[in-house]
């Protein structure tokens, strides 16, 4: 473990991984709007990436207050730079067929409802609002990303095949949920979050069991690519997401609605 | 694909309302999937606390057809409207 780091650091830096994280994640999944197999699928999804960029609302806007520069939250969002950017890869991952993109909700969802249900007892009162308003949406996600997840998996031939080459796509992305640094340290010696590695069994149990229902194999690997929340590195994706997300606020600074 | 899912009728019961009233329709391969759906299509602004789904098929109707022999025998029986007495003040609305 490295240095300590001073709290509201550690704070920024906390708040910048749930939001961005939702950001990124939320952004993705309204690449769909237009283009779901199935008018209430579209929907759905469209739904989910609406709740996903609410909740970046709150999150990066109490970043922004804690960062004290007199930045918003749209200023975090459209205004940093891919390097800037602290969201695990798992969600900047393309979005692939439709199974993929349900498989990268499902892996993430797990892991979202579990720290959810940990922030909500957080020490600070503002990180335990936003994660009890945040809690009902991600329960609702999940149950729905779990139910397709089982749907495809245990469904066809043609659905098992493409569920299974999805898990173990995106399988090695899914350890970077569970790092821990010196961040973590902090914000679980200030009582305001868990840490991450203490997820991971409760999350192998019920991924594990969804999993299996839906007929599907766990990749018998721990290897885990990491870099994004840390910010050491992003794939080459999030730049192309970036650039899509951002260009309007960036070549129209002043734009409103 | 949506070919190989059945039709849901939907039926909603609203913040204020007592019975369910139907919305609409949609598709979904089974009645978990199709309340989830409901949900997503039919309550995104907050329109309900209820849901109802009934496969479509499993709904028997009346046929537009028999119009005549079901509901024109009717028109001419204004007796049967409750308008012809008087309501004593003390009972109130009714």
């Amino acid at each position: 473990m490295t240095a300590p780091i001073a709290n509201d650091a550690a704070l920024l830096q906390f708040l910048l991984r749930m939001g961005d994280n939702t950001l990124i994640l939320g952004h993705r999944v309204s690449e769909w709007c237009g283009h779901a197999p199935v008018l209430e699928e579209d929907i759905a999804l469209a739904n989910t990436a609406l709740d996903l960029i609410g909740q970046t609302q709150m999150w990066l806007g109490l970043a922004a207050e804690v960062q004290g520069e007199g930045k918003t939250g749209d200023d975090l969002a459209f205004r940093r730079d891919v390097w800037d950017f602290r969201n695990v890869l798992l969600v900047e991952m393309p979005n692939g067929d439709f199974g993929q993109t349900l498989m990268r909700q499902f892996l993430f969802d797990a892991w979202h409802s579990i720290m959810l249900g940990r922030l909500q007892s957080s020490s600070n009162a503002r990180v335990a609002a936003i994660a009890e308003k945040a809690g009902k949406e991600v329960t609702y996600h999940l149950e729905r990303s779990g139910d397709t997840v089982v749907g495809l998996g245990d469904g066809t031939e043609e659905s098992h095949g493409r569920m299974q080459t999805a898990l173990d796509y995106l399988w090695p992305y899914v350890g970077e949920m569970f790092a821990s640094d010196a961040v973590d340290a902090a914000m679980f010696d200030a009582d305001i979050a868990p840490d991450p590695a203490s997820l991971h069994s409760e999350y192998d149990q019920l991924t594990g069991r969804i999993l299996t229902e839906a007929t599907l194999t766990v990749p018998d690997t721990r290897f885990a690519h990491k870099g994004g929340r840390d910010g050491r590195m992003h794939t080459e994706h999030l730049g192309h997401l970036l650039s899509q997300m951002q260009w309007l606020p960036r070549a129209y600074p002043d734009a409103v609605w | 694909m949506i070919h190989e899912w059945p039709l849901w009728e939907i039926f909603i019961r609203g913040q204020h309302g007592l019975s369910h009233r139907h919305v609409g329709s949609l598709h979904a391969p089974d009645a978990e999937m199709a309340i989830k759906n409901a949900r997503d299509v039919y309550t995104r602004r907050n329109e309900g606390v209820s849901i109802w789904v009934v496969e479509a098929n499993n709904i028997a109707a009346s046929s537009p057809g028999d119009k005549g022999p079901l509901y024109e025998p009717s028109e001419s029986k204004v007796y049967r409207h409750p308008t012809f007495f008087d309501i004593p003040d003390d009972v109130g609305a009714m």
